[in-house]
């Protein structure tokens, strides 16, 4: 029960330090309305989308270094595939590519647990490789992406202009995939292995198969981000973007344990949104681009930094 | 460790793998440069050793890092980006204060790097991968911020660095005064040095070795800070071997500097292998680099195949040390 309540402090108080942030944007620049949250939204996207992925996987007690080249593969396969494609065509495209990032994910979780080699190895050595594919795939950006996935993600929803479809998008996608599988015994499992595999395994976990689930699952979801991409701009990225030190910033930040066992899906959400509008109102301070990644990275690191400290205190209680 | 009576073929050869990991590689080194000269006759000479050793040197450099950061089961994705900063620092002080304030400049901010991975690493305990992934990241920035107010002064390239890094004594590179010191330096280190002996103690039992009174923290903070400088040097090396100032210079060699330590045996998890063996390993990468050049693979098919290397040889170290 009090850890529960703890939980929750968490994250209502990541909710209220973004409040807090927005109001202070509002501050900074007067005008900033419906379309600032429609494009924090849009550029939020594949930044949330990894992050969930990497929470699920970090809650089984794993991490999947590969996320941003899984992403970058999942981007330019849609992208290259859809150029030119009618609607009916790229829906079929947008399935098989969700399908893709199933299988990259479980080719990951099934290396990690038939190799017995350790996660952080083989997906260090995948990262390689699904870069290598994507680059094989398109050398440089192109492609193109239906005009009804783009509609998806820009502008607001039914006429409420306050309400980013981007933001609809990410929880209705979330909350379809991991809602029923929370609920279910594989949300236990998960969580199960992610606190003490031994443990798991004498209570009748299948923990092998459990944990690819598990990689199976970031892959989708990283999919679902590299598709976020193509859908934001237009065009498949072959070249990863900082998706992999972002999105474990934001998990730790969201209060998810490395170490894994803990945590839930909303708070590194919350989190992923604080650090994108760090970066926005850094932007809108006119503050050197190149200045604001400097800033965000040693966000990122220090909140890495401070993660690894709890969890090391939490280790020798 | 118990043997069976009689040890089968395969647990043998793990044995032999395990215990002498450089006669297995020099055979696969040979055998590469065989199907090399069956390929394409003739390209075999004098000029052709030289040409592979000068490109293998400031690989096997880079892989003297994650060599020592191994040993105690950790990595440093750091090494391209410190080395590409002192390049960079380098080329573009040198006409503004000189040569050798410069290099001093440049390998003072290599030291930074390494210094704050360090801090991460040995006393916020910040996975080794996270922490040196994040100090690029940054550092990056922070050469991107550099440059634009750098871009009007010159660049120039010192001439002892030029000397260093094309030029050739009686068929050989030059930079092989630098390596050779450097290497023997290394091998001594890690094998007679008290300092190598903690890293191999701590990359075999951290627990243990923390209870038989060795500070982990300074041995971490120590080695991350040397594995930055080695990069900075490695950096100038390439600067006058590459003749350019770019802002990625020595990005793509983060990913073969990882590869040749782990093919050369040494394990990811510490505690075992040497530098020995990641010389070889570097070498290794380079003939096989231009092998696949030379089979037109394109950069893609390349990193794949260095991935699946990687991730192949640890899965093998681990059977076969499981079954020995």
């Amino acid at each position: 029960m009090r850890r529960w309540i703890e939980a929750n402090t968490w994250t209502l108080g990541l909710a209220v330090l973004l409040a807090v942030l927005l109001l202070a944007t509002k501050l900074i620049q007067p005008g900033f309305g419906a379309s600032g949250l429609d494009s924090l939204a849009r550029a939020a996207l594949p930044f949330a989308l990894a992050t969930v992925g990497m929470a699920i996987v970090v809650i089984a007690g794993g991490i999947d270094l590969s996320i941003a080249a899984m992403m970058a593969v999942a981007s330019v396969t849609g992208a290259v595939l859809m150029d030119g494609a009618s609607d009916g065509q790229s829906l079929l495209i947008v399935v098989g590519v969700l399908l893709l990032g199933l299988l990259m994910g479980a080719v990951n979780g099934a290396l990690i647990v038939l190799s017995r080699v350790p996660d952080i190895v083989v997906t260090l050595a995948m990262l390689f490789v699904w870069q290598g594919v994507a680059l094989l795939i398109l050398n440089a950006p192109g492609g193109g992406a239906a005009p009804w996935l783009r509609a998806m993600v820009a502008g607001g929803l039914l006429g409420m202009d306050w309400l980013p479809r981007g933001i609809v998008f990410l929880a209705v996608v979330t909350a379809a995939i991991w809602l029923p599988i929370r609920r279910s015994r594989l949300g236990l499992r998960l969580y199960a292995i992610g606190s003490d595999p031994l443990a798991a395994f004498r209570s009748g976990v299948p923990v092998g198969q459990t944990r690819i689930i598990a990689y199976a699952l970031c892959g989708l979801f990283a999919a679902l981000g590299g598709l976020s991409v193509t859908m934001g701009t237009g065009i498949g990225e072959p070249i990863p973007g900082p998706y992999l030190l972002a999105s474990v910033a934001a998990v730790v930040l969201g209060g998810v344990v490395l170490g894994g066992g803990r945590g839930g899906l909303l708070g590194p959400i919350l989190a992923v949104f604080i650090l994108r509008t760090v970066r926005m109102d850094l932007t809108l301070l006119s503050v050197d681009p190149n200045v604001a990644a400097i800033v965000e990275g040693t966000i990122m690191v220090a909140v890495v930094m401070f993660g690894a400290v709890v969890a090391t205190r939490g280790r020798k209680p | 460790m118990t043997m069976t009576a009689t040890p089968t073929p395969l647990a043998r050869l793990g044995r032999v793998m395990v215990d002498r990991p450089l006669v297995p590689l020099i055979g696969l080194l040979i055998l590469l440069v065989a199907i090399l000269a069956i390929l394409n006759p003739g390209v075999l000479s004098m000029f052709w050793a030289g040409n592979t050793l000068k490109i293998a040197i400031p690989l096997a450099m880079l892989a003297a890092c994650q060599t020592l950061t191994m040993l105690t089961g950790g990595i440093d994705l750091s090494v391209g980006t410190a080395a590409t900063i002192a390049a960079y620092l380098t080329a573009t002080l040198a006409p503004l204060i000189g040569v050798p304030p410069a290099i001093a400049v440049a390998l003072a901010a290599a030291v930074v790097i390494g210094l704050v991975n360090g801090f991460g690493i040995a006393i916020c305990r910040v996975h080794p991968l996270i922490m040196t992934l994040g100090t690029a990241l940054i550092a990056t920035g922070c050469l991107l911020v550099y440059q634009r107010y750098v871009i009007a002064t010159g660049v120039l390239i010192p001439e002892a660095l030029l000397w260093l890094g094309t030029g050739r004594t009686w068929g050989l590179p030059n930079s092989l005064v630098l390596f050779i010191p450097f290497a023997a330096l290394v091998i001594w280190a890690q094998r007679r040095s008290g300092f190598g002996r903690l890293l191999y103690a701590i990359g075999a039992n951290e627990a243990a070795a923390r209870l038989s009174g060795v500070r982990v923290w300074q041995v971490h903070l120590t080695l991350y800070t040397l594995s930055s400088l080695i990069a900075g040097v490695t950096g100038l090396l390439y600067l006058g071997q590459i003749k350019t100032a770019s802002l990625s210079l020595a990005l793509p060699l983060d990913l073969p500097s990882v590869a040749a330590a782990v093919i050369g045996g040494t394990s990811i998890f510490g505690g075992r292998g040497g530098y020995g063996g990641t010389i070889v390993g570097a070498l290794i990468l380079t003939v096989l680099t231009s092998m696949l050049t030379l089979m037109q693979i394109p950069e893609g098919g390349r990193r794949i195949l260095f991935g699946l290397i990687i991730l192949a040889v640890t899965a093998l170290f681990i059977r076969l040390t499981e079954r020995s």
